[in-house]
């Protein structure tokens, strides 16, 4: 707030004090040699028992990376990462084979306990109130696929799953048990040359959550990914695939942490969804990556590649983010609105406080006929950062009918920080029809003073307006993350909205 | 435009352009320096193509693909045939400058009766006048752009207007630039300065002479409205139907001042306006509209960088695009606000409709926001006529045909209805309804 | 002589059936009530009089002074003497409403071959019948209905009617976002309209406008038929025991 110098002051005082999931866990790990070559690649491929085929993929997507160079249009600022001084490989050293989650390192069981995952399988996540009326407990389940570092450590409740027909495992076990659904789907909606750190992710992911539910299936949970970064230099590369066949449902989380350190580590994932006729997949995230010091030291570089395939007619893919973490964000996930009446929906709270740089936004690409995408974005800059949202919405030619509704709101907080908003609207057909609106604003000193006379203090005014600001976005998440993503947007901004 | 395939940049038929062209272009010693290095600068990317961000939708290497000649000096042919062109432009009691061929045409400007308080000087004679030490500034520009750079490469003349302070004209000064000469490329640069507390309307048309086509057109103008001062500028593109024209026009605007800027494009085959406005005096208010009208395959790019360096100043932005056929139509808007711009109020909308299933419209408004007590939006929309809309002008009795043409009038007529002088905008009007008229 | 005969008319929108064999038959200058629930069809029968795209006449046929009404298209009927009074009059901005009032009533009487009205002509007229309808000049100057409240907008609608003199007003509930005053400037305006040559169909949910309004003849409608038709005291009936007696007629 302009006004209120306090609260100025006490946004440059922001610091790691307020990042919960900071800490390190120290465990013996076994990491690939420094550096990125072909031999690494081999390593990683190697530790995963990997067929041939998936090596000979990692390779050629490595000798294309080679003649690839880094994007430079996104509004973001960092010096040049040396691809040579990273680990790209690193799991928990094991003691021995495991045949129970009991077998797992405590340590790590430690770790997830801290950040409130639940590895063991109980059936409802920490703090989370019961829904008033909710059905039978088995509504509250959530299954969960942890990823520590390049491994999957644990994934919970597969045997009931699997009764539902519903594959749930690291990619690296689907890839070795599921041969003919990887090969088939793999790389078919990011290839391999998308993008620069696409094609790195290609050749060196590691591991990473492969869901594959059967035509007709509603997923009888909600299924949930927790990526953890603990290791020193150590890129994270995980690979997420979700195949929804023809009338299947599904409703995925994906959370992140890291512990805080001064150097800036690499994660630079990608995410691929595909839908079949009549499915629907729900892809919500509630990213919190260590987002850097008071001086901007240290943090995540966060290059993600998200794309959902809305194969087939009357299909459905939903993105619901929460963006708090991070000192760099560079992320688009995207729909592409292939099959008739097919629907894309992107709903994204990104938060920028301290030094952190957002570029986030979406690309709706419509190319069937009668398809429709809703774009509903909200950034809160504060502190000073910058936050920018960078959007597509294109109707190719044969995409009659399509149809376009944007927006995308700014709200700034303090006068050191940066909100932008770069749009593309492209329509190619007289039919489409697109409605974009954007708004920058201050938090108003009326309503402000309206909550303050009526009691509220400052900050609770400020935190009441943040909240109705993103209360649409807040709405599509599931409800257990609605909770945790509620608490962690007063966290991120604290000291400037109290 | 030409088919031939060239190779992929521009570089060396630019080049032999510019060196063939040196005997024509004022201004020696410095001046030709500065020209060498906007040359280089150009070159560095050649013409501007899909990969250059600013140029994304507009990808001249792809749309006109070589840099043409420089167009001769008029003779009295085609001073002839421009005086019969400019006869349907021309407004009556109206300051007329006119250009043939990028060429000051003294002949059938009004420059010997200039209203007090006004003066006009050619870009020519005062890039040759050796005694003027900082004569090379009127080639340089705070804003960096490839088609910007080459023209101070080649501008070959242009004018340099002075309205004095507290001058109020009551007619307009009209800037005509006339092509009268086919295959060639045209480059000018001109000036205008509205002293404090002036008032003027300046209009701008760019028309072809009859037999002129496929020329290039790269017009620039470079204006200041001094504080308290108001500019009314107009411009109306009605190039021949197979031209390039790329304008630019950079403006500061001081404080307590008015600048409301109209672009109507409905010629040429490949257009754009370029405009840079930095809001550099507070308390000021702009005032942007556009509209394209186009058909065939007419591309037609309207480029805006709106930058709030101050507090307290309010814009507007408001465009319109009205498509038929294959036409392509740009729209691309940038508002800024720097960190210090407190109190700024920023708002823009652009509108296509779409009237055939090939035409494409892009949009692009951006808003790049540094000061937090700001009031900023912008809207976007593209689609079709509203079917309702039309339902209800028919059952109201008026054929589909008629219908369609008066709710595009109104579409356009949001864009329109801000210039304040009447008869301006009459004319504007009048010129949007030709062009619908050749569509029924 | 019969002005309008609906007969048999069965209509679709997108694959349902909506109107399923309706036959109407209208005189001269009677005005008939059309009353019934919430999707009984009284909309999809007035969008299809003045045909408005998007319903599909899978059967049946609508005479018009004798001609076929559904050969023609909207601006030809509306030349003839068919006028639609919008339920929600649509807002065209940029189009004043004076320049709107002279493109179309110009427009119809060309069509029909009639000299086209002179300026001071058709102002005067304007002039004359916002006057009667309490329509502010002001009003006049601004875009079609934007801006307008409730009332306005359907006032607007009358002085259309008034403006273009149609043989035949389809009223579609008309009442609808009023309040009895802004009712009962409309209702006046329509009244005054009534003639031996002109012919009106009034569709309303509630009895309410047809105390302001007396009809001729009330038919209801019910699930895509005219189930009952009678006096204008079968208004009053309905209003006592509601519309659910119907149902199962249908």
């Amino acid at each position: 707030m302009p006004a209120v110098q306090e609260t100025v002051d006490r946004v440059r005082r922001i610091d790691v004090d307020q990042y919960r999931y900071g800490f390190e866990t120290v465990i013996e790990s076994e990491k690939a040699p420094k550096g990125l070559s072909e031999d690494t690649i081999r390593y990683i491929s190697g530790k995963k028992n990997e067929p041939a085929w998936m090596l000979e993929w990692r390779l050629e997507a490595y000798r294309r990376w080679l003649t690839m160079t880094e994007p430079t249009w996104a509004r973001v600022d960092y010096p040049k990462i040396d691809f040579q001084d990273l680990y790209y490989y690193s799991a928990p050293k094991p003691k021995k084979q495991l045949s129970s989650i009991d077998e797992i390192d405590p340590e790590i069981l430690k770790t997830y306990e801290k950040l409130g995952i639940p590895l063991r399988e109980v059936a409802i996540l920490e703090g989370v109130e019961p829904k008033p009326g909710a059905g039978s407990p088995e509504t509250r389940k959530i299954a969960v696929d942890a990823v520590f570092d390049s491994v999957s450590v644990a994934t919970t409740f597969k045997e009931e799953l699997k009764k539902a027909g519903v594959i749930f495992m690291p990619i690296s076990e689907a890839i070795r048990e599921h041969p003919e659904l990887v090969q088939k789907y793999l790389g078919s909606v990011v290839p391999t040359s998308d993008n620069f750190y696409a094609t790195l992710n290609s050749a060196v992911f590691s591991d990473g959550s492969f869901v594959y539910v059967p035509p007709g299936v509603r997923c009888p949970m909600e299924l949930s990914t927790y990526f953890r970064i603990n290791e020193r230099n150590t890129g994270q590369f995980e690979r997420t695939l979700i195949i929804a066949d023809k009338g299947a449902y599904v409703s995925y989380l994906e959370g992140c942490t890291a512990p805080q350190r001064d150097e800036n580590q690499l994660h630079a994932a990608v995410v691929e969804l595909v839908a079949h006729d009549d499915a629907e997949i729900k892809y919500s995230t509630v990213q919190n990556w260590y987002p850097g010091n008071s001086e901007g030291v240290g943090g995540i570089y966060n290059f993600v590649t998200k794309r959902g395939d809305c194969r087939g007619n009357n299909s459905k893919i939903s993105w619901t983010q929460v963006e708090t973490g991070s000192a760099i964000t560079w992320k688009y996930p995207s729909c592409i609105l292939r099959g008739d009446n097919s629907r894309g929906e992107f709903y994204s709270i990104a938060i920028s406080n301290g030094y952190q740089q957002v570029d986030s936004g979406t690309k709706m690409i419509h190319l069937g006929k009668n398809t429709s995408s809703r774009i509903i974005s909200k950034g809160i800059a504060a502190g000073r950062s910058q936050n920018t949202y960078r959007g597509l919405v294109t109707a190719h030619r044969k995409a009659t009918g399509a149809r376009n509704f944007t927006a995308c709101d700014s709200l700034l907080i303090g006068d050191r920080c940066g909100a932008h908003t770069v749009p593309y609207i492209e329509a190619k057909n007289s039919s489409a029809t697109f409605e974009h609106e954007a708004t920058t604003s201050k938090i108003s000193e009326d309503v402000l003073f309206y909550c303050i006379q009526r009691g509220l203090s400052q900050e609770e005014a400020v935190g009441l307006v943040v909240n109705g600001f993103v209360k649409d976005v807040l709405q599509q998440l599931p409800m257990e993350f609605a909770v945790e993503a509620q608490k962690l947007i007063s966290i991120s901004l604290e000291g400037s909205v109290g | 435009m030409n088919v031939a395939l060239v190779k992929n940049d521009s570089g060396p038929a630019a080049s032999s352009v510019f060196a063939a062209a040196q005997g024509r272009l004022p201004g020696a010693g410095k001046v030709a320096d500065i020209r060498r290095e906007a040359f280089a600068a150009f070159e560095r990317t050649g013409l501007p193509h899909r990969r250059i961000e600013e140029w994304k939708y507009t990808d001249l290497r792809a749309l006109v693909r070589e840099v043409l000649p420089l167009a001769g000096t008029p003779d009295a042919a085609a001073l002839a045939r421009a005086k019969v062109a400019i006869a349907s432009v021309a407004i009556d009691g109206a300051t007329k400058i006119v250009l043939v061929d990028g060429v000051v045409a003294l002949e059938l400007s009004d420059l010997a009766a200039l209203p007090s308080g006004v003066s006009v000087r050619t870009l020519r004679a005062l890039l040759d006048e050796q005694s003027n030490e900082s004569r090379g500034d009127l080639l340089l520009t705070k804003a960096s752009d490839p088609m910007l750079s080459l023209n101070a490469a080649l501008a070959t003349d242009g004018v340099v207007v002075t309205v004095a302070d507290g001058v109020q004209l009551s007619s307009p000064l009209q800037l005509i630039h006339v092509a009268t000469a086919s295959k060639v490329a045209r480059y000018s640069r001109s000036h205008v300065l509205i002293g404090q507390g002036a008032r003027a309307a300046l209009v701008e048309n760019s028309i072809a002479a009859e037999g002129a086509a496929a020329y290039q057109a790269n017009d620039a103008a470079v204006i200041w409205v001094g504080d308290e001062a108001a500019l009314s500028h107009v411009r109306l593109m009605r190039d021949a139907t197979d031209v390039v024209n790329v304008s630019s026009e950079l403006f500061t605007v001081g404080a307590k001042s008015k600048l409301s800027l109209f672009n109507m494009t409905s010629g040429g085959a490949v257009s754009r306006l370029q405009a840079f406005i930095t809001l550099a005096g507070e308390a000021s208010e702009l005032i942007v509209n556009g509209v394209n009208l186009l058909r065939d395959k007419q591309h037609g790019d309207m480029t805006l960088v709106v930058d709030h360096a101050v507090p307290g100043c309010t814009s507007r932005e408001n465009f319109r695009a009205v498509l038929d056929d294959r036409a392509h139509s740009v729209f691309q808007g940038r508002i800024i606000v720097r960190q210090d711009a407190q109190q700024t109020d920023g708002k823009m909308m652009t509108r296509a409709l779409l009237l055939s299933d090939e035409a494409e419209a892009d949009s692009k408004p951006e808003l790049e926001i540094f000061a937090d007590d700001v009031s900023c939006g912008h809207g976007a929309t593209a689609g079709a006529l509203d079917d309702s809309l039309l339902f209800y002008l028919q059952a109201r009795g008026l054929p589909e045909k008629q219908a369609q043409a008066l709710l595009i009038q109104a579409f356009v007529g949001e864009a329109i209805e801000a210039i304040e002088d009447d008869d301006l905008r009459e004319r504007v009007i009048a010129a949007a309804q030709d062009w619908l008229e050749a569509r029924a | 002589m019969a002005l309008l005969e609906i007969k048999n008319l069965q209509v679709r929108v997108e694959e349902r059936e909506i109107l399923h064999g309706l036959t109407l038959t209208i005189d001269a200058g009677k005005v008939h009530a059309i009353m019934g629930p919430n999707g009984s069809g009284k909309s999809t029968l007035s969008h299809v009089i003045a045909g408005k795209p998007g319903y599909e006449v899978t059967g049946g046929e609508i005479l018009f002074k004798g001609e076929d009404l559904l050969a023609m298209a909207p601006d030809e009927r509306a030349a003839k003497g068919v006028f639609l009074a919008f339920q929600y009059p649509v807002e065209i901005p940029g189009v004043a409403t004076m320049t709107f009032l002279r493109t179309a009533l110009n427009a119809q009487r060309k069509a029909r071959g009639e000299e086209e009205y002179s300026t001071p002509d058709f102002l005067k007229k304007v002039r004359e019948i916002s006057k009667q309808l309490n329509i502010p000049q002001d009003m006049l100057k601004r875009g079609v209905n934007v801006g307008f409240s409730g009332g306005e907008k359907k006032r607007n609608e009358v002085l259309q009617m008034a403006l273009f003199q149609p043989s035949l007003c389809i009223l579609d509930e008309m009442d609808s976002g009023l309040d009895i005053d802004a009712l009962r400037i409309a209702a006046d305006g329509v009244n005054a309209l009534r003639s031996p040559e002109r012919s009106m169909i009034v569709i309303t949910h509630y009895q309410r406008l047809l105390n302001y309004i007396v009809p001729d003849v009330v038919h209801v409608m019910s699930k895509g038929r005219v189930v009952k038709s009678g006096g204008k005291e079968l208004a009053l009936e309905l209003e006592a025991s509601g519309y659910a007696q119907f149902e199962d007629a249908a």
